[in-house]
């Protein structure tokens, strides 16, 4: 016992203390196990992402031996070019797997047999050589060409084997085939460069995303261009010289708002007013652009009002005192000073615009398009538009390549949110 | 530097500086010497509101031409207030307002013709907490020459920024770091490299609120070491907390109560025999 009694050191003191003691340990376990509960969730998303997308980014291919037989695509021997495209390359891919299998001759076997390789894929690639160089034909040559969608699907394992014939989409015969050609290293599989250099197609063994990524780069350019000028300027200027009124009150809890309205919405706006009265063209970059551009709006003029806000005023007393206008005291300091916050949420707007699909789906970037866009005006879509209709698709090898290019978006706005951390503290060291 | 290159040390070892020509050399060349004797600033029944509320009552009070005015009083007693009623920095305030007169050389200083902004450049000021700007040493001192457009050349420029750091006392301890941040150095160095900055616009009145508060006592010393150079060239405003201060580096002394001047008078005076109850009590310490 100590020589005098304080109130702190009684029993109930000493309870008070542990009630305390437990209230703010209970709290920092809720925390822990709300960041143990998150890490979890990520952790299982981008493991079952990852597990069913990995292989979409290798494919299986069968070396063929094709004879372009000039009786099939030349009959009249002119080569001509015009003529070669039109020819009957199908016909000629036939010609070579059958004769892989001579032994095969009844007309539904051999339907079975030409349905291990892809029918356009293969037939295209031979049409392009023959078109670009017509002195091929009448020559044998050793072609890599992609299976089927369906026989990729089997050696990756994804259908099974076991199940009744009927069942599957590939039949005993056809699985006797593949396994044979497979055991002579015949069929191989090789890193999917489709994937990444292919446009949109009906075929999920030649689709890619590079028309997609191509269409989102050119709308969030376009985004870009619009969206942080303007959100920086009207917000320096709302934050620093507009006169502090009900209007501007009003004007600054309609930006607020305007950052929570659904994107959809933003769509909806894009197609009344930028196709409808501007008559500007459906399923193009520049209009997705300028839609991703006006939702981003916000959130660029939030996080720059915000930066400008932190900036601490004693350097813009100091530059006031020595006789610096209001005008030269904010464009000499404080939006340098702001330029880091200014740039993250910038990014991490366009990072936002990027993953947006909504929008984009109203004003007809949702098209089915088989070209690399060309130019801003040129029908395109985007990468989560793609993801969107992929994912909708019935065969079973768009699973994987849905969650593969999901994985390739998440990558990118990691990359961009990293480019976002890396630039604001590479700029704020400097001061 | 360029100035470096192009300074001459003589055969008898005297430094001599090839002087660049410019409206600030020629300046410095004509500038005349203070009048001691008028008065720089003569306020008449200033008030400043915040609001609704009036933080000065009618101060009548004339601040001289040279030397070193200090204010003091207890906190919330309007001095800070009134200092920055001399560089208008008050109008940065939202909802502040300034009646009353104040002349700057029989010229009212809150005149409609009068440009706040020229006008700040025509009386400096150094804060509290020292703010220089997250630049370089040389740009920070630069800065304000640049926006009022001072020097016609780069070597013009050097030379007001060497000869400001040295009039500053700063020059020996950052002459080899001029490129480095202004933010790096410390508290007493931040401090006298901001009055290297305000005293590069050439004002003619240097305002200083609190200066030495955020410094430890070596750094205050330094600090009004310069203050007791710097009154030579220039009229001095200082609010301060510290008793001894005001008594060590000022010449006039004015003593604030509750937005009320109360007494004003030459420092030795003021401290030795104070004429109000009020003034007594605080400099005691039984009152502030």
């Amino acid at each position: 016992m100590s020589a005098f009694e304080s109130i702190h050191q009684s029993d109930r003191a000493v309870k008070r203390m542990t009630r305390r003691r437990g209230q703010e340990l209970r709290f920092r376990l809720f925390g822990l196990g709300a960041v143990i509960a998150a890490m979890v969730v990520l952790a299982w998303l981008t493991i079952s992402l990852v597990g069913t997308g990995y292989t979409a980014f290798y494919q299986h291919h069968m070396t063929l031996e094709v004879f372009l037989d000039e009786a099939v695509l030349d009959p009249t021997g002119e080569r001509n070019a015009e003529n070669l495209r039109k020819a009957n390359f199908r016909k000629i891919i036939q010609e070579a797997i059958y004769a892989r299998f001579p032994e095969v001759s009844e007309r539904r076997q051999k339907s079975a047999l030409f349905k291990i390789v892809s029918a356009s894929g293969a037939t295209n690639q031979v049409r392009q050589m023959a078109y670009a160089n017509p002195a091929l034909v009448g020559r044998t040559l050793t072609l890599s060409v992609p299976t089927s969608d369906d026989v990729d699907q089997l050696l990756k394992g994804y259908i099974d084997r076991d199940a009744p014939e009927k069942r599957r989409k590939i039949s005993n015969q056809q699985i006797v085939w593949v396994d044979a050609l497979k055991a002579t290293g015949e069929i191989k599989s090789q890193f999917n460069w489709t994937f990444f250099t292919g446009v949109d197609s009906r075929d999920p063994e030649l689709a890619g995303i590079a028309g997609a990524v191509v269409g989102s780069l050119m709308a969030l350019a376009v985004a870009f261009v619009v969206s942080v000028p303007a959100g920086v300027g009207a917000a320096v200027y709302l934050e620093e010289f507009a006169p502090q009124n009900r209007f501007t009150d009003f004007i600054e809890i309609n930006i607020n708002n305007l950052a929570a309205v659904p994107s959809i919405v933003f769509g909806l706006l894009g197609l009344a007013v930028f196709l409808n009265f501007f008559g500007m063209p459906r399923s193009a970059p520049l209009v997705g652009g300028l839609v991703l551009a006006l939702m981003t709006l916000p959130t660029v003029i939030i996080a720059t009002r915000a930066a400008l806000r932190s900036v601490s005023p004693s350097i813009i007393d100091g530059a006031l005192s020595l006789g610096a206008s209001h005008t030269q005291a904010v464009f000499h300091h404080k939006v340098p000073l702001a330029a880091p916050g200014i740039l993250t949420g910038s990014i991490i707007g366009m990072a936002q615009a990027l993953g947006e699909t909504a929008p984009l789906l109203m004003i007809g970037m949702v098209a089915f398009v088989t070209e690399i866009p060309s130019g801003l005006t040129e029908p395109a879509s985007a990468l989560p538009v793609q993801i969107f209709l992929w994912s909708d698709s019935a065969e079973r090898a768009w699973a994987e390549r849905t969650s593969a290019a999901i994985i390739v978006l998440l990558m990118v706005l990691v990359t961009m949110n990293a480019l976002a951390i890396f630039l604001r503290t590479r700029l704020e060291r400097r001061w | 530097m360029v100035m470096a290159e192009t300074n001459v040390v003589r055969a008898d070892g005297i430094f001599q500086p090839v002087l660049p020509k410019g409206d600030v050399v020629d300046m410095a060349k004509k500038r005349r010497e203070p009048d001691a004797e008028k008065a720089k600033f003569a306020c008449r029944d200033v008030r400043v509101f915040y609001g609704a509320s009036e933080a000065l009552h009618g101060i009548d009070m004339e601040i001289a031409n040279s030397g070193v005015t200090a204010l003091i009083g207890p906190s919330g007693c309007g001095k800070s207030t009134f200092l920055r009623v001399f560089n208008r920095m008050n109008d940065t305030i939202p909802n502040a307002r300034v009646t009353g007169d104040i002349l700057m050389d029989g010229e009212d200083i809150y005149g409609k013709k009068v440009d706040p902004v020229l006008l700040r450049a025509r009386v400096g000021m150094v804060f509290q907490k020292p703010n220089p700007f997250p630049k370089s040493i040389y740009d920070n001192v630069a800065y304000g020459p640049r926006i009022h457009g001072l020097a016609v050349s780069n070597s013009e420029l050097d030379y007001i920024v060497e000869k400001s750091l040295k009039r500053a006392g700063l020059w020996d301890e950052v002459k080899d770091r001029l490129k480095e941040s202004g933010t790096g150095l410390s508290g007493g160095q931040q401090q006298r490299l901001v009055i290297a900055r305000a005293i590069a616009v050439s004002p003619e009145v240097i305002l200083m609120d609190e200066p030495a508060s955020a410094l430890d006592p070596i750094a205050t010393a330094k600090l009004e070491e310069l203050i007791d150079e710097l009154k030579e060239k220039y009229c001095i405003l200082i609010v301060t907390h510290s008793m001894a201060q005001a008594a060590r580096v000022s010449q006039r002394t004015a003593f604030f109560h509750l937005g009320d001047l109360v007494e004003y008078d030459d420092t030795q005076s003021i401290f030795t025999n104070p004429k109000d109850q009020r003034t007594q009590d605080y400099i005691t310490g039984r009152t502030g």
